[in-house]
């Protein structure tokens, strides 16, 4: 299991201990994150997992995708520099702590 | 909010969407959803796909079962309902329990239709609809060596590529002379059968199957196709012949049918107390002015919130772009509008071969957008769609077809 710190945008924080090996829209919904929605169960065609990731965890993530850069063009709320899908981020032991905030609108 | 108990038929997106969202809207009384198949509920669209060769069902469920209990949502799983009493607002569960409603919400969604030809029960010939189907199917795929799929849409297609990607020889037989005929454009429809053929899986299109035999052990052998006569052989047939809405309870009730259970912008049936919503649901899309029925998680979320919010004091007409997908080998197919009411095309000028971008049109208006990986588009086909003003055929010819250049002139002018 893995910690992993949501912030919405009304700047309240939830933990959640989320399974390794799931991806990030996976466990958010496992663990009841309310913002993040995940229309297309993970196909990266819908953008309704977008989240801002908070440094130092976004660089070691995994780059953004041909597809995934795409998805980010079209979010509801703004898209910023840590902007991803979090259905293409994998949970692992790496991540454990990492701090996401969650955008007004999905 | 005198309207104490809500009961929701239907475990599936939408009955679980309209449980989640009643509480989202501030609604405090009870809420009871009757699902017919056991286990908590869950995403049906990675059952045709990901799940394959991913197989973990947790990550299936929309919510563990804590969440089910921290709001007060009552599920009864495994158990069907018989009837609906109009005239005493109740309804009769197959064991006879008798359970009363203020607000009724039936999302029953589809079943598969049957097809009547001989054979159909020998082993291994499988459907594809519940997460036990797929956890049948999954099983017997590892001991096949050749599937023949009979229907060649979206979720035999879908099937087709991950067989395929297993090692099995495919065949697909289809009644159309296209894949997806019903759902897509000709070009959309060419792209996915070079794409399958070039995988080698063998399409038969324009045929029909004649029936289906076995060996004395009971097992599956062949089919045998109607107009050619050829026998195709298959350890594995599984039947994807679409769907037909789940709608008996409703028509018997004497609720207004229309293709599937007619409601109105706020999806009320005939009975004010009433409402129906998702793949049983007919509405009329605005934008058309045309009654439908559609299949799609997009619809069963959305009036899913719609009836939410009516329910709980915050009506709003329903009016929403609707939008599709399927993923097949990895090639995304993605619809926005009902493309389905074009009488004109538009095929864009392609930068890969891999990607494919289908507008359509009808009386010279834009009415919706076929992509293959082209997300960009699709996205933007979706803005354009939303917006009050209607988009002409002229106005994407003098913009080059660029979506881009559209959505951000007229959702300035606009």
């Amino acid at each position: 299991m893995t910690k992993i710190i949501f912030v919405d945008f009304k700047g309240k924080k939830t933990t959640i201990e989320a399974r390794d090996g799931d991806n990030l829209m996976q466990a958010a919904i496992a663990g009841g994150i309310e913002g993040i929605v995940g229309e297309c169960c993970g196909a990266m065609m819908c953008a309704t997992c977008h989240v801002y990731v908070e440094e130092p965890y976004l660089s070691s993530l995994l780059e953004r995708s041909e597809g995934e850069e795409e998805m980010l063009e079209c979010t509801a709320s703004e898209q910023r520099t840590n902007s991803r899908l979090s259905c293409q981020i994998k949970i692992g032991p790496d991540i454990e702590g990492m701090i996401v905030h969650l955008p007004e609108e999905q | 909010m005198t309207d104490n108990t809500i009961v929701i038929v239907g475990s599936g997106q939408a009955g679980f969407q309209t449980a989640a969202s009643l509480r989202t809207e501030g609604f405090e009384g009870e809420i009871v959803i009757i699902g017919a198949e056991p286990g908590l509920p869950y995403q049906r669209p990675p059952l045709s796909k990901t799940y394959f060769v991913d197989s973990d069902a947790q990550r299936l469920l929309f919510r563990k079962s804590d969440f089910f209990e921290k709001n007060r949502i009552e599920l009864l799983q495994n158990i069907r309902v018989t009837r609906i009493k109009r005239d005493k607002k109740q309804v009769e569960l197959e064991d006879g329990r008798i359970i009363s409603y203020d607000k009724l919400v039936l999302a029953m969604g589809t079943k598969n239709r049957d097809l009547p030809i001989p054979g159909t029960n020998f082993e291994n010939v499988l459907q594809l609809r519940t997460l036990a189907d797929a956890d049948k199917l999954r099983q017997a795929a590892k001991g096949a060596s050749g599937a023949v799929m009979i229907g060649g849409g979206f979720i035999g297609l879908e099937v087709a590529s991950v067989l395929r990607g297993l090692g099995l020889d495919v065949s697909i037989v289809e009644l159309e002379p296209r894949v997806m005929a019903r759902s897509v454009s000709e070009p959309v429809s060419a792209f996915f059968e070079n794409m399958h053929t070039a995988m080698g899986v063998k399409l038969f299109l324009g045929e029909r199957v004649a029936s289906i035999q076995g060996n004395a052990q009971g097992q599956v052998e062949t089919v045998t196709l109607g107009g050619s006569g050829a026998k195709l052989a298959g350890d594995l047939v599984i039947i994807c012949a679409g769907v037909v809405p789940d709608i008996q309870i409703a028509a018997d009730a004497g609720l207004a049918i229309e293709n599937g259970i007619r409601v109105d912008e706020y999806m009320t049936t005939n009975d004010p107390d009433i409402f129906s919503i998702g793949d049983c649901a007919a509405f009329v899309h605005t934008a058309s002015g045309q009654r439908v029925r559609l299949e799609s998680v997009q619809n069963a979320l959305d009036q899913a919130k719609c009836v939410a919010a009516k329910i709980a004091g915050h009506p709003e007409a329903y009016d929403r772009v609707p939008w599709f997908w399927s993923d097949q080998a990895g090639t995304k197919l993605q619809i926005a509008g009902l493309t389905g009411q074009a009488d004109q095309w538009y095929e864009k000028q392609s930068d890969s071969p891999k990607k494919l971008t289908v507008l359509a049109f009808k009386d010279s208006q834009f009415v919706g957008a076929e992509t293959i990986n082209n997300a960009s588009d699709h996205m933007t086909a979706r803005k354009i769609l939303a917006l009050q003003d209607k988009v002409s055929f002229k106005d994407f010819e003098s913009r080059g077809f660029d979506l881009r250049q559209i959505a951000m002139e007229k959702a300035r002018t606009g």
